[in-house]
């Protein structure tokens, strides 16, 4: 039950615009279904799923609104949901930022569903996770490690004539491998859309190369140090780059709470803030990394430039915001993708004179939001660089840096992954700020 | 990451895109009437657990639990003189947890019916004999007696849920008033509520019905400086809290006076949003021109609201028993205090360190009378006079550090999650000698002295720490000497715990803490608090934190 065609999906939500009596209605249906397996010190720890399929309801009248949800479909059921969201509505207040529901919209054809994905069994499942036991077992190191697959479909209606229909595949795995005495570590994350490319074996690989690389870390000095981000480093755990994304909110920037605010008031929109090699856009086309063509407004994702040869191109513009500025509204699209060349990490070593390798950053947090400093420490494979190769591995740091200048210190920008769902370069950045030294392994 | 703590409330309120999932906060919405209505029978309940468990034993079980439950919450969100939100939530259904060959095995469903929940456990045994065939050692539990049909509620004066929501958005919106009416550029507030209404039963004999209640109230404001571009915000000083509405009504024997010079005031078992409102709005003003720090070594006076979360970060994920055994070495992370280094007997912390494990604490987030795997709860002693003299863990764990008794540490964030090891509430035991935190800032000649919730990062084997808080005032001579800006501090766990020099006594204890801790794969949230004292730390690293772009 947790996946409808679009047809289904349709017939449900023209079957909910049909009970209401409010002045607007928009239903949404979300269903999605998930599976697990997890383990750790070479066992499986757990496994699981879970189905999951839920309409929202949102009824206005005038500038009221009231939303409530059902996961049942029968026509009672959906009849009750619309008559409560029509009570919530009436008992609300003003909301003095509405806008009217959107009316049609012409929307790209998603390339986000693989049937191979959708299909993945627990057997599927079981085996990634003996496949990459069994290679830290051969090697006398400890894995652990967790693959999450999930399908999931949205579909959209309103009485404005507004219709939309979505589905998608994901799956993400991600391996630590250790070192059975705890003093090597190292990490190997990827995510696809159709699990035929999924190489988990390869993966562990990466990661216990890492691991058994990372025995006998030295350590070195704090300070500004020229380091090649992988990656993950820029990704994972709520990196630096989407936390640098994720800030380009127009409303916050004219407000004056942001980076991108401009002192005297307004935004840095048509700024140069970054260097010129630096150009992100979202497209939810691209082959690799194909994202949502709809955002939960119902706004259409399109190709769009957020920064360009290093000038902020656009910002994020909600509907309400948009009108207030006159300005178009932006949807918020599920990826980002930053421009790239053809180097690979180890070209970009052998280019280096000296400088650290950092496969992950952790436990990033916001410092200060006026120079969108963050702090974090590396973790699971920190390598120190010298005359083109890798010399030694080194123990682990604290940073303190902002993406800003991060992004204003680029030495060399690689060949980008798919990683969370973007398309993300390894970069190589000069004067990276670590403030002190980890014990941590 | 999907560790969805709460990070601040200027982003969380920017706009629908960028609302933070809130594990805990799904669930149906639903009308709020609906959240006052009786719903869980405790007779029908027993009924369909002994289905459930009657049906993993004809499967093949040795061991089966059942938890049926019915979580209810809701949110309130404001900003300035308007409602951005307002969600009532529930989720109903049942999780049965099984052992099979020695495996664990768990399966979930929102039928709660007695074929609903013959089928999940049914299909828990499944999925446990087919991880069997990887398993390398039987789970060993620690004997458990069944304590028969017992119940536990917190103890609350009122349910939340029983306030009209206009009664609870016209304070929300009083205190955003109080905020703008002192100078504050912008405010944003929130209310969280929740309700785990939690049948357990297990095949040891146990029928266990608990409702548990627990709030948050919150805020941060901000204020700008058009001309210069600068803004900065201030955080609420309220703690998350096991208590009912009247946590909302402030009592001035709740009130505790903050050092001289500060006007700060720390809550105990009531806050009054209003009063901290107006402060937090000069004080962001304020904050605008303060003084940035020079960076160097300092003596540390942390306030009970900013030394909940080090707690939090520094011994109480460093002494969860599945971290220390590598269970979470690929998303949280392990910890520096293994086995072998707890036999060494090295000090954690000076011998004035004495911080203990509970889930007992009266109006604390972890309090339960029995956790989710049917432990009675009770308090323990995770580090007496500075060493490390036990973890946190359950069932399963209890026999690899040679115990045989659970420390009640089970809990999952609702039916349909495995519960797993959680934090319990983590404590630094006060002082035992009189002292106010007047009398600590008095003998501090080069200080700071940091209050409420900031920036806090810590490395993945809880070793190297980045602490800041809220408000920040310079210590000079034994006195307060006006207000530090760009404050954080970085240490080594032992050597920050080493060097803790002075606590208050019981007078000063209260209760700070983490309404969205997360852990595991995939991330799960709970609630947990960390009592303490106003606690003196001598000559910590302090760096600056601004930096100039564009």
């Amino acid at each position: 039950m947790a996946l409808l065609s679009r047809d289904e999906a349709q017939a449900i939500l023209t079957k909910v615009l049909s009970f209401s009596k409010a002045d607007e209605c928009e239903a949404a249906l979300n269903g999605r279904t998930r599976g697990n397996i997890r383990y750790a010190r070479n066992a499986v720890s757990t496994a699981g799923g879970s189905d999951n399929i839920s309409l929202v309801v949102q009824s206005r009248f005038g500038k009221r609104s009231g939303v409530a949800t059902c996961n049942q479909f029968d026509d009672e059921t959906l009849r009750r949901c619309v008559q409560r969201a029509e009570e919530i509505a009436r008992l609300a207040p003003e909301d003095p930022e509405y806008l009217p529901l959107l009316g049609p919209q012409q929307y790209l054809s998603p390339t986000t569903f693989a049937p191979a994905t959708a299909a993945i069994s627990p057997d599927v499942r079981a085996r990634v996770a003996a496949d990459s036991i069994a290679h830290c077992e051969g090697r006398k190191l400890s894995a652990a490690g967790y693959l999450e697959d999930g399908t999931r479909f949205t579909a959209m209606r309103n009485s404005k004539g507004l219709e939309a229909f979505q589905q998608s595949t994901t799956l993400d795995f991600s391996v630590t491998v250790r070192t059975p005495d705890g003093t090597g570590s190292g990490y190997a994350v990827a995510d696809y859309t159709d699990v035929a490319q999924l190489d988990a074996k390869a993966l562990t690989k990466v990661a216990a190369d890492k691991a058994a690389g990372s025995i006998g870390a030295k350590a070195i000095e704090p300070g500004k140090y020229t380091v090649i981000l992988e990656p993950a480093a820029l990704v994972s755990d709520e990196g630096m780059f989407n936390r640098l994304m994720y800030a380009l909110d127009a409303r916050e920037a004219d407000e004056g709470r942001s980076f991108l605010s401009k002192k005297g008031g307004g935004n840095q929109l048509g700024q140069r803030l970054f260097d010129e090699r630096v150009t992100i856009y979202s497209d939810p086309l691209n082959a690799q990394a194909p994202g949502d063509v709809f955002d939960g407004d119902g706004l259409p994702v399109k190709r769009m430039a957020w920064i360009e040869k290093g000038v902020v191109k656009n910002m994020y513009y909600s509907r309400f915001w948009a009108e207030k500025n006159k300005k178009a509204a932006t949807a918020f699209p599920s990826g980002f993708i930053m421009e790239g060349g053809t180097q690979s990490v180890q070209d970009m070593i052998k280019s280096t004179a000296r400088g650290i390798l950092v496969t992950r950053l952790w436990y990033i947090r916001d410092v200060d939001p006026q120079s969108l400093l963050l702090t974090g420490l590396t973790r699971d494979g920190t390598f120190y660089i010298e005359n083109g190769k890798i010399k030694h591995p080194i123990k682990n740091m604290r940073f303190n840096e902002s993406p800003i200048i991060m992004l204003n210190n680029v030495e060399a920008i690689g060949k980008p992954q798919r990683l969370g769902g973007n398309l993300v370069p390894p970069l190589k950045i000069r004067d990276f700020t670590f403030t002190s030294l980890s014990d941590a392994v | 990451m999907k560790r969805r703590e709460f990070v601040g409330l200027t982003s969380l309120a920017a706009g629908a895109l960028f609302l933070p999932n809130f594990p805990g906060f799904g669930g149906t919405l639903v009308d709020p009437a609906r959240l006052l209505e009786p719903m869980m029978d405790a007779a029908v309940n027993k009924r369909l657990a002994d289905a459930a468990m009657n049906a993993a034993k004809s499967a093949g079980a040795s061991y089966a639990d059942v938890r049926i439950g019915r979580y209810l919450n809701q949110s309130i969100f404001t900003r300035e003189k308007q409602v951005q939100n307002i969600a009532s939530g529930e989720s109903y259904g049942a999780g049965v947890r099984v052992l099979a060959n020695g495996t664990w095995g768990f399966a979930a469903t929102n039928t709660v019916t007695e074929a609903g929940l013959v089928k999940a456990a049914q299909t828990a045994v499944q999925i446990a004999k087919a991880n069997s065939k990887v398993q390398k050692e039987p789970v060993k539990l620690a004997p458990q007696k069944g304590y028969g049909d017992v119940t536990w509620k917190t103890p609350i004066q009122q349910n939340a849920f029983e306030v009209p929501i206009a009664q609870k958005v016209e304070l929300l919106l009083a205190a955003n008033a109080k905020a703008l009416d002192n100078g504050a550029n912008f405010v944003n507030s929130a209310l969280f509520q929740i309700n785990e209404q939690k049948y357990f039963a297990s095949t040891d004999g146990s029928y266990i019905d608990q409702d548990i209640h627990r709030i948050w109230p919150t805020f941060g404001v901000t204020a700008i400086d058009r001309a210069s571009g600068k803004f900065r915000t201030r955080e609420a000083l309220s703690a998350p809290m096991g208590l009912g509405y009247e946590y909302m009504v402030p009592k001035a024997a709740d009130k505790i006076a903050g050092p001289a010079g500060t006007g700060l005031i720390g809550y105990k078992n009531s806050y009054d949003i209003l009063e901290d409102a107006a402060l937090a709005a000069k004080q962001t003003k304020e904050k605008l021109t303060a003084k940035s720090v020079t960076p160097g070594k300092y003596d540390l006076v942390l306030d009970p609201n900013h030394l909940g979360l080090t707690i939090h970060e520094s011994v109480g994920h460093a002494t969860e028993l599945d971290r220390v055994l590598g269970y979470e070495a690929n998303y949280a992370g392990t910890s520096f205090a293994t086995l072998d280094w707890k036999k060494q007997n090295k000090p954690y912390g000076s011998k004035v360190v004495n911080i203990v494990a509970d889930k007992l604490q009266p109006g604390s987030l972890g309090a339960v009378g029995y956790d989710d795997e049917g432990v009675k709860t009770k308090e323990w002693n995770i580090i007496k006079d500075g060493v490390l003299v036990d973890y946190q863990k359950t069932r399963d764990q209890a026999h690899i550090v040679g115990q045989n008794e659970s420390d009640g540490c089970s809990y999952s964030q609702s039916w349909q999650d495995v519960q797993f090891q959680r934090m319990a509430n983590i404590s630094l035991k006060p002082g035992t000698q009189k002292m106010s935190v007047d009398d600590m800032i008095k003998n501090v000649d080069k200080g700071i002295y940091i209050a409420g919730r900031g920036s806090f990062s810590i490395d993945q084997q809880r070793y190297n720490f980045q602490f800041g808080g809220t408000v920040y005032y310079a210590i000079e001579k034994g006195k307060i000497a006006g207000m530090l800006e760009d404050v954080a501090y970085q240490a080594n766990t032992q050597e920050f715990w080493n060097s803790c020099a002075a606590i208050c006594d019981e007078s000063d204890y209260r209760l700070f803490g983490s309404f969205f801790d997360g852990k595991g794969q995939p991330s799960q949230v709970s609630a947990v608090s960390h009592g303490s004292a106003h606690t003196r730390f001598n000559g910590v690293n302090v760096i600056n934190t601004a930096r100039k772009v564009g």
